[in-house]
């Protein structure tokens, strides 16, 4: 009687150790990733023909692997000429790779692009697009490639911005995409 | 066993002789320091269904006993340490029991008709009273937990709020939910417990690993939340709050009622609801930080003094919204937030709950029966089944928008096997088995990849414990715990990360399948983990000198060993190391207390080295598509931490008591001489009382918290390019806030409605000045200021 209450606790132990371990130890399915951003490419095209100039970033192991991002710029923008711009986004990470672009139009009042020229980079730019309530988002653009210089193009697309906003400064939301070329005007 | 069988034997044998059997034993029970009586206390006989209570004297008598009979008596009381003393009766019998009070913290309120099991002897036992726990009725349970010295909160907003002892908290802080160890992954920053402060009768905080029947991994301490076990009576009882607060726009209804009966059964229930908006802070609106919960919790049995049984289930869920201005991406967006002394985003006030947020449901059901052997112990077993599942809700894109972003399941299954020794009244034996078993599912749907990986765990343990009260003044105390750990893991590593850190030449044995961008792997690790204790407890007048050496090992948590990805609420990616080993800590604790009504105190230093500490440090920043973002990275190192704890109470008047609090304490990373971040500040509280017990039991209270600045902390500020400004900026992560001084007032008052029916009334007001302050330890702290004032009142119906 007494052997079999303190055995009861011991098989319940035991029961644990055996009775669970008979594992579903089939492999979990892998998780393909959904939102993530791996690729940006403007595609500058001159109007009146000419040279298309594409700047690219790409971080194929999407925002937290360790890789560093590959940014390629494919040439100089000429002064003087003024260019239609398109932005894709991809993800990658799918086969075949997602249009983010075709989300960021569906939700155009909750995205836009900007455009910050800096260090003497003398190029501007203007939105050729609008999403439902009439503001700017920037999928398409116009860039004016004014003088001959040199600097950087910076390009952030920003997640529920405030709208409308006069620039970055006061867009607020949180930064989606940021990715700075390396441009120069001749 | 023998003795068992002897003494069954015996049992046996004696009916079967004609025996004198009116023997009466009668006395009294006193307290052994001032031999004052004790009423309320149940003196039952081991092995027999007789059992009395004394009356207001502190009077029992036991009738119809046998001649030459060898009775245990078990002398139980509320607010005392139980005994069991040894008799054996020729004549009729008056014979008196001291019983020794519980260490008592200073401002401790005994609950009514509570009986308890001291944890440990020889460190101080730290309870949270019962009007602490009825002033944050609305509030965390961490919040009510630091009302004791030493503790203070690791917070992300003011819902999500977990407990800090002597600067150590997450996995290594254990908490003991009605006798079943929480796991409720609560290795998170911003992780609570998943306990509703509601369901709480009695909550006490060890704050070393002594307690070694719950765990040998509480490097930090343990927290214990328990029932007060019922009374032996015909009775029915309940009551029922409702309570209102400014702040939040919200509040909270709780109801519970217990029925017990004299033949032991017993049937408790307890229910709460609670609803807030978006909380303030004293300039605006904390947007998205509204919460709704709602627990229930349900408790039956049968308490007969040598076996009984109890079944308890309890169910919480909260809906937790995140401040919309704390979810970033990225270093630029940081150093927008930084910049600004408002929040980004500031709307306002509404009920709803948006991304980002959070939803945690937790089942716990228990099953416990114990049975007393006569001469031999009391052996109880217990089964236990948790399941936690956290769902959190993230600011996503396109189809993916309301799908969570996080979705994890956790169960565990433990067996407990406890076994206290019937030996001499001074010397107490307990020895005790564990069993788990933990299955860890993240939902692959959340189209985001796993935070923490498929898991199988298994726990064995096992543990004794020697107490001996040498003498009077002599309390000695001594345990050992061994506890092996095996885990079973299925994860998926990026292919970049795990060649990265040459985890493709260490570990390729894990690797079962490689699949391009990611490699599948069944990592499978094993920990065997010692802890001890030895304490003692001297004695002398009003005085007490409690001195305490634990050692705790902890394995590393799932966080700890397999992160590798975004961290939202920081903004920072975090990685993890496979190759950690378990953490030991060397914790010495002394304590010197001085119990009088008049002036008492307790001065409690401490020192905590940890050996093989996992911290977490930033060490580069990654360049990324999103922009710029840090990375911090788990290491192990060398650790301590020194400080101390003081309370002091004075009584002013009859009606007027004055208590102090303060709390200091510095971590140090010993391998690179550098502060440990996220120790908390000085700490310092005082407070002026006065109670009138004959006004209704009128009670109020003016409190002053201060906090200093923490200046000991590592420097983790970082720099980054802002295209916008063409500069490059320093994002100072590190840098705490300032010192701040915030007054509350709590009152409460009781009307005697009618027999059995009482009405108290409580209102309070915390941040009485509408202080603006930042808190350190609360992450919310980089993006908006901590709460304003708030008026709570609360209205408690006793039945």
């Amino acid at each position: 009687m007494k052997k079999q209450i303190l055995l009861f606790p011991l098989l319940l132990v035991a029961l644990i150790f055996t009775g669970c371990s008979d594992d579903d130890n089939t492999q979990p399915e892998p998780v393909n990733e959904e939102e993530v951003i791996t690729t940006m490419t403007v595609i500058l095209s001159p109007s009146g023909g000419g040279t298309v100039v594409t700047l690219q970033k790409k971080d194929l192991d999407g925002d937290d692997g360790p890789n560093q991002p590959v940014i390629t710029v494919s040439g100089n923008l000429t002064a003087g000429t003024t260019y239609s711009g398109v932005i894709q986004v991809l993800n990658e990470t799918e086969t075949p790779a997602e249009n983010i672009t075709e989300e960021v139009l569906e939700e155009a009042n909750e995205h836009q692009f900007f455009f910050t020229p800096a260090g003497g980079l003398n190029v501007s730019t203007t939105y050729s697009d609008q999403d439902d309530n009439g503001n700017p988002l920037g999928v398409q653009f116009a860039l004016s490639a004014n003088t001959a210089s040199s600097g950087t193009l910076t390009v952030t697309l920003r997640h529920e911005p405030t709208k409308p906003n006069t620039g970055l400064s006061d867009a607020g939301g949180e930064t989606d995409i940021e990715a700075t070329f390396n441009v120069t005007v001749e | 066993m023998h003795h068992i069988v002897l003494g069954l034997l015996l049992t046996l044998s004696s009916i079967g002789y004609t025996q004198n059997c009116n023997l009466t034993l009668s006395g009294q029970i006193l307290d052994m320091h001032d031999n004052s009586t004790l009423s309320g206390a149940t003196i039952a006989i081991v092995g027999t269904n007789i059992a009395v209570q004394t009356g207001l004297e502190g009077r029992y008598r036991i009738e119809n006993l046998c001649q030459n009979n060898l009775y245990n008596i078990k002398v139980i009381h509320p607010a005392c340490d139980s005994q069991i003393f040894s008799l054996r009766l020729n004549k009729n019998t008056t014979k008196d029991f001291k019983l020794e009070h519980h260490l008592e913290e200073l401002n401790e309120i005994i609950v009514d008709g509570s009986l308890y099991d001291v944890k440990s002897n020889s460190t101080l036992e730290n309870k949270v009273s019962k009007e602490t726990l009825e002033q944050y009725k609305t509030g965390t349970l961490a919040d009510a937990l630091k009302s004791i010295s030493g503790i203070s909160t690791l917070a992300k907003g003011n819902a999500i709020v977990k407990p800090v002892i002597h600067g150590l908290h997450s996995s290594r802080i254990v908490m003991v939910n009605n006798g079943v160890r929480m796991m409720d992954q609560e290795w998170g920053a911003d992780h609570a417990p998943n306990i509703d402060i509601n369901s709480v009768e009695r909550l006490i905080v060890i704050k070393n690993a002594s307690a070694l029947q719950y765990s040998g991994d509480a490097i930090g301490g343990v927290i214990i939340s328990e029932a007060v076990k019922v009374p032996l009576l015909d009775s029915i009882y309940g009551q029922t709050s409702l309570s209102g607060q400014s702040n939040g726009r919200g509040g909270m209804l709780t109801t519970q009622f217990t029925k017990t009966s004299a033949n032991g059964w017993f049937g408790t229930f307890q229910g709460a609801f609670k609803r807030f908006g978006d909380f303030e802070a004293s300039e605006y609106v904390l947007s998205n930080t509204g919460l709704t919960g709602h627990n229930a919790a349900l408790r039956f049995g049968l308490n007969q003094f040598q076996k009984g049984f109890e079944a308890y289930y309890s169910f919480t869920k909260n809906s937790i919204g995140i401040l919309r201005a704390s979810h970033l991406h990225g270093a630029a967006d940081q150093v927008r937030a930084l910049s600004n002394d408002r929040p980004l985003i500031v709307r306002d006030f509404t009920y709803n709950i948006d991304a980002p947020s959070q939803e945690v449901g937790h089942h716990l059901f228990r099953l416990k029966g114990f049975k007393t052997f006569e001469n031999f112990g009391e052996i109880s077993v217990q089964y236990d089944f948790q399941q936690n599942n956290r769902l959190e809700y993230d600011i996503r894109r396109g189809d993916d928008m309301n799908k969570a972003a996080l979705d994890l399941r956790l169960n565990t299954h433990s067996v407990l096997v406890d076994f206290e020794a019937q030996t001499t009244h001074d010397l107490d034996l307990k020895l005790g088995l564990m069993g788990r078993y933990q299955n860890n599912f993240p939902n692959p749907n959340t189209g985001v990849r796993r935070l923490i990986p498929d898991y199988d765990k298994y726990d064995f343990g096992i543990y004794g414990i020697v107490d001996h009260k040498a003498n009077e003044r002599w309390h000695l105390e001594a345990g050992i715990r061994y506890d092996y750990s095996i885990m079973d893991v299925f994860k998926y590593y990026r292919t970049s990360f795990w060649e990265s850190r040459n985890y493709d030449e260490l570990y390729s044995d894990l690797v079962v399948e490689d699949l391009g961008t990611q490699v599948a792997t069944n990592p499978i690790l094993t920990f065997h983990n010692m802890s001890a204790t030895l304490g003692a407890k001297y004695r002398w007048g009003h005085f007490n000198v409690l001195m305490n050496y634990a050692m705790a090992s902890r394995a590393p948590n799932p966080s700890e060993l397999f992160s590798e990805g975004l961290h939202h609420a920081v903004a920072r990616i975090e990685r993890g190391d496979l190759s950690f080993d378990s953490e030991i800590s060397h914790k010495f604790s002394l304590a010197l207390q001085r119990q009088s009504d008049r002036f008492g105190f307790t001065i409690n230093p401490y020192i905590n080295s940890v050996s093989d500490f996992i911290l977490i440090e930033p060490t580069s920043v990654l360049e990324t598509i999103r922009g710029n973002f840090q990375v911090w990275e788990y290491r192990q190192t060398q650790a301590q931490l020194m400080g101390i704890d003081i309370d002091a109470q004075i009584k002013l008047s009859q009606n007027f008591n004055f208590k102090h609090q303060l709390a200091m304490v510095q971590g140090v990373d010993k391998s690179r001489d550098l502060p440990l971040i996220n120790v908390p500040p000085v700490h310092v509280n005082n407070e002026i009382s006065y109670n009138n017990a004959k006004f209704h039991n009128l009670r109020m209270s003016l409190k002053s918290e201060y906090v200093s600045s923490q200046n000991k902390f590592p420097d983790t500020n970082f720099e980054v390019y802002i295209p916008l400004t063409d500069t490059t900026e320093t994002v100072d992560m590190s840098t705490p806030p300032g010192a701040y001084h915030l007054i509350h007032f709590n009152s409460s008052v009781e009307f005697e409605l009618k027999t059995a029916l009482s009405l108290t009334v409580g209102f309070g007001v915390t941040n009485l000045f509408n202080s603006s302050y930042r808190n350190y330890l609360n992450l919310q702290r980089f993006y908006a200021d901590d709460l304003g004032r708030n008026i709570v009142l609360n209205l408690k119906l006793n039945y």
